[in-house]
């Protein structure tokens, strides 16, 4: 499903971000990814989004070979791709429901399918109360699973999240960690770049560490065993 | 594209100008006064070729014939001269006709006095052809071609007036273009300076749309949809002002200066406006569109 071949990515200042990573995820996996900050994380987050090339090696999504792929395919290889943010980057000027149906439109989803996907989403993140209310009238938490229900609209087959829970408070933490389970087991793959250590300890789940742009560890049932 | 993600992007463009409503009227502003400007121009540059084109009419060139020219030769020579591409019309006036209309237009007060040459025309020798041109700017070269036709007698014309004609029609086509290329320049600077505004202010919606999936096209379409709005409200503004001022410019032209407008007529407006409107609106258009697609894509890494 996600098959990354030694690969390394330099920025232009010469500092490597990732140096000759192997990677492989199965579907359906539940993956987290955890590391200090400028292990190369993001980078990698960037890297499946096809935002940036790897200087070297090869990276294939869902059979996929990322650098295969035209410009134009882009936009379609990313709609397979559910992304959430640390930050949520949800649209301040529209409320719930027009933020979620949102991703559908920009994909050119048919009205009533819209009219039909964006209730059940809202119902999946527990917000369907709450459709009209905008960014800056939720919580944190809230916000977050606004952002979640829009990464899972278009019914991607993997969900990146980077940091998701990283502006929330352990109680919304877990809920969103939680969703993301959830969303796990109806057979989405789940890859998460967190710092939270308790998350990681208490869910059990693959674990890749990243340190300086190279995987020091890969357990299939690990910890959060890196020290900040 | 299908339909809804036409409307989709028609309104996201419509929303565009709204949420950018200071630079979007700043922009329907300027495009609104060249364009004005433009009206102007063309209004002038129409009435102008009207006139050119009246005048032109009044443009002509005289052939007179050699003495006991005959009948034959004045048709096979008419036949020649009409064949040129320069030549409108060629009309044929017989020395009676020519000494009728020279009665007519000097002894209707006195026809007595004509009475002396009722059976010895005067004008015995002065048969002609008026000729008409389409083009007077060729009138040289036909005149040298009647110079040397046989039969020909001698050729009046007017060099100046063919000159001046042509001269002076080039040269206000000339400052016009220069104006119009200086005023659409401005304009596509304007348009593009606001889609770019629009472009920033959106810079966090665009890159949630690129990282959604969404396609060159769709993250495009709306500021070219809102260049192009801003250029063709920017149109329909002066066109709506132009058509009151040019009716009320031509009333009081017409009542103030009276030996100008009887020796010309100015063109109606349904004459200035039927080539004015489509052309006002594809320039606001284009002007939208190239301002917004330059901008686009320069600015708009999707």
């Amino acid at each position: 499903m996600i098959v990354l071949n030694n690969v390394s990515k330099s920025y232009s200042t010469g500092a490597p971000a990732l140096k000759e990573v192997n990677i492989h995820i199965e579907k359906g996996e539940f993956v987290f990814i955890v590391g200090n900050s400028g292990s190369g994380k993001s980078t990698l987050i960037k890297l499946l989004l096809k935002e940036l090339e790897p200087t070297e090696g090869s990276i294939s999504v869902n059979g996929k070979i990322l650098g295969n792929l035209k410009r134009s395919k882009v936009p379609y290889l990313r709609r397979d791709m559910g992304v959430v943010f640390q930050d949520f980057r949800l649209l301040k000027d529209r409320n719930v429901y027009e933020n979620i149906a949102f991703a559908q439109r920009v994909i050119e989803t048919p009205s009533r399918v819209i009219k039909r996907r964006v209730p059940a989403m809202l119902s999946l993140v527990g917000l369907s109360e709450k459709y009209r209310s905008y960014p800056k009238e939720l919580s944190g938490g809230e916000q977050q699973r606004v952002a979640l229900a829009r990464a899972l609209v278009n019914n991607p087959s993997i969900l990146l999240a980077d940091e998701p829970t990283g502006n929330l408070d352990p109680r919304n933490s877990w809920e969103i960690m939680k969703l993301l389970e959830e969303i796990n087991h109806r057979g989405t793959t789940v890859l998460v770049v967190t710092h939270n250590r308790e998350i990681v300890d208490a869910m059990s789940k693959r674990v890749i560490t990243l340190n300086k742009g190279v995987v020091i560890s890969d357990e299939k049932k690990g910890g959060y065993d890196y020290e900040d | 594209m299908k339909i809804s993600t036409f409307i989709y992007c028609l309104i996201q463009g419509i929303k565009n100008i709204k949420r950018n409503k200071l630079f979007s009227l700043a922009s329907v502003g300027t495009i609104a006064a060249c364009i004005f400007m433009m009206g102007i121009l063309y209004s002038v540059i129409a009435n102008f070729q009207h006139m050119i084109d009246e005048a032109k009419e009044s443009v002509s060139i005289t052939v007179f014939f050699d003495e006991g020219i005959s009948p034959d030769k004045i048709d096979y020579l008419k036949g020649a001269i009409e064949k040129r591409p320069e030549v409108a019309t060629v009309t044929y006036t017989s020395a009676d006709e020519a000494w009728a209309s020279f009665k007519k237009d000097y002894f209707s007060s006195n026809p007595e006095l004509a009475e002396g040459f009722k059976d010895d025309n005067p004008l015995a020798n002065s048969s002609y052809f008026e000729i008409k041109l389409s083009d007077a700017s060729m009138q040289d070269s036909l005149v040298t071609f009647l110079k040397s036709s046989s039969g020909v007698r001698q050729v009046n014309y007017s060099d100046v007036t063919a000159h001046a004609i042509t001269d002076f029609a080039r040269m206000v086509g000339y400052i016009s273009l220069t104006i119009i290329g200086v005023l659409l320049a401005v304009g596509i600077f304007l348009i593009s300076n606001t889609v770019m505004i629009g472009i920033a202010v959106r810079k966090e919606e665009i890159r949630i749309m690129k990282l959604i999936g969404a396609t060159d096209y769709f993250v495009r379409a709306p500021f070219i949809v809102e260049g192009i709005v801003i250029g063709i409200i920017g149109a329909t503004i002066p066109l709506i002002a132009l058509y009151f001022v040019y009716k009320e410019v031509v009333k009081y032209l017409l009542g103030q200066f009276h030996t100008i407008t009887s020796n010309f007529t100015f063109l109606s407006v349904h004459g200035v406006f039927v080539v004015m409107i489509p052309m006002a609106l594809a320039i606001g258009g284009g002007i939208g569109l190239i301002g917004s697609v330059i901008t686009v894509r320069k600015h708009l890494r999707v």
